[in-house]
């Protein structure tokens, strides 16, 4: 089979915009010019719909006593707006906070600190509500040489190897990894290909790549020598630097199955 | 228009109703045999395992329902699938609407499949002005193999049946409420049937 080919008819590599949130409002700058209000989520995710991304993100970071409420009535606002799916992640501990967040609309739930402190809930999640739904972040660093987990956004080691945790949570029934490199995170630098592709090869569940986009090219990178299955970032989008119809332009360019 | 989205306590039910908004529409979420039976369009939707959805179908007695609905019936994702003979996630014993076996993707390819792909080889009602080729989300691990009922299918290592139909049932595999304007589309169509 030619590139053109299998180019043609095969299931494309995801864009995915991540928006911060913090009390229902996104976090990290944003210079949009012809929005509104650019600090408003449902304004942002309804822009990143229209301009091609393939799905969306969203990380709670807030910590106060009536964030629950104020994400659920973003998550609902999100649902109703726009037409794409999208994940809710940051600070979900149990299958009741899970049910919330998918009976107002989100498509997925993404659990963290969560899974590693108690890694029954992947099991649970995935039986109740099935594996479709159920993504694993891990953060991890290079120490040493060695992959370890870290959690609480990278701050707090622990002493589990990437690898090793990336084949548990599959055993347990995640449907999908989201896999950030804290040596990568914010240095523009580029994704961690080397340790995603052996993620990829190493599980047979999706590979979100996140941590380090800074070009165009990085994308097509992490796509082939990262082989990565989805490629997430931030602040390149949020501050215009990369417009996701160019990089989709572009990586479809390099022969990668993207959707136009 | 009565829209009646079926409810057996699964599946992520608001995201149908927020699209059939955006349509202008407006749908209720039911178990109730009356409401189901008098709607004009039946949606039956789903996300989850077979054999636990179809334990719940059984204890409200939906499975007899659906099977003698005579209106327009959608069933998304695995509502789809459980209007099928059988499937072997669980071991279900499904609807039996289509005379199809739902099978697991095998670990060539990632699963389950999660993202956009495109449909093809279009032959309803249910896409028109939908392009050949137009992309859906998916996201499933079980698929139905190419068989007499298909309207569309999909290329994931080998073609398979990403939507299928049978009189007045219609059975999409990815989420029209998810893809687009070209999904919004194709709900458009079924309630415009």
């Amino acid at each position: 089979m030619n590139l053109y080919e299998t180019n043609k008819k095969m299931l494309t590599k995801r864009i995915i915009p991540c928006l911060d949130i913090k009390d229902g409002r996104t976090v990290k700058g944003v210079n949009f010019l012809e929005l509104k209000d650019a600090g408003d989520p449902v304004e942002l995710a309804k822009k990143y719909a229209v301009t091609g991304a393939d799905e969306l993100v969203f990380l709670d970071i807030s910590a106060t006593e009536e964030r629950r409420k104020t994400l659920l009535e973003l998550v609902r606002k999100v649902a109703a707006t726009i037409n794409i799916p999208f994940t809710v992640g940051g600070g979900i501990s149990s299958v009741a906070d899970v049910d919330l967040l998918l009976r107002n609309g989100a498509d997925k739930v993404s659990i963290n600190s969560s899974a590693v402190k108690n890694p029954d809930l992947i099991n649970e999640i995935a039986k109740k509500y099935g594996s479709q739904c159920t993504v694993v972040a891990i953060d991890a660093k290079q120490i040493d040489g060695e992959w370890m987990v870290h959690l609480v956004g990278g701050k707090v080691a622990t002493e589990l190897s990437l690898f090793d945790w990336a084949l548990e949570v599959e055993k347990r029934g995640a449907g999908e990894i989201l896999f950030t490199s804290m040596n990568n995170d914010g240095t523009k630098n580029g994704f961690a290909n080397g340790a995603l592709a052996k993620l990829s090869e190493l599980v047979n569940i999706p590979i979100i790549a996140s941590g380090g986009a800074g070009s165009m090219e990085h994308f097509a990178d992490t796509f082939i020598k990262g082989k990565a299955d989805a490629a997430l970032a931030a602040s390149v989008f949020h501050y215009n630097e990369i417009e996701i119809p160019k990089l989709k332009h572009y990586l479809k360019q390099q022969n990668i199955a993207i959707r136009i | 228009m009565q829209i009646a989205i079926i409810d057996y306590g699964a599946g992520n039910v608001q995201s149908v109703l927020f699209a059939l908004e955006r349509l202008g529409y407006s749908g209720i979420v039911t178990a109730n045999k009356k409401l189901i039976e008098s709607a004009d369009k039946v949606i039956f939707p789903g996300v989850g395992e077979a054999s636990s959805a179809m334990k719940m179908i059984r204890e409200k007695q939906l499975d007899e329902i659906i099977r003698n609905l005579k209106q327009p019936v959608l069933g998304i994702c695995l509502g789809m699938q459980l209007l099928c003979k059988s499937s072997e996630e669980g071991n279900a014993t499904g609807i039996g609407i289509f005379d199809i076996e739902i099978k697991r993707f095998s670990n060539e390819l990632k699963v389950p499949q999660m993202g956009w792909n495109t449909i093809t080889n279009l032959k309803s009602k249910l896409f028109n002005t939908i392009k050949d080729e137009e992309f859906m989300y998916l996201v499933h691990s079980y698929y139905a193999p190419d068989n007499e009922f298909a309207i569309a299918t999909t290329n994931y290592g080998f073609h398979y049946a990403s939507a299928i139909q049978k009189d007045n049932f219609y059975g999409v595999q990815f989420h029209p409420e998810k893809s687009g304007s070209a999904g919004e589309q194709i709900l458009k169509n079924f309630l415009e049937l």
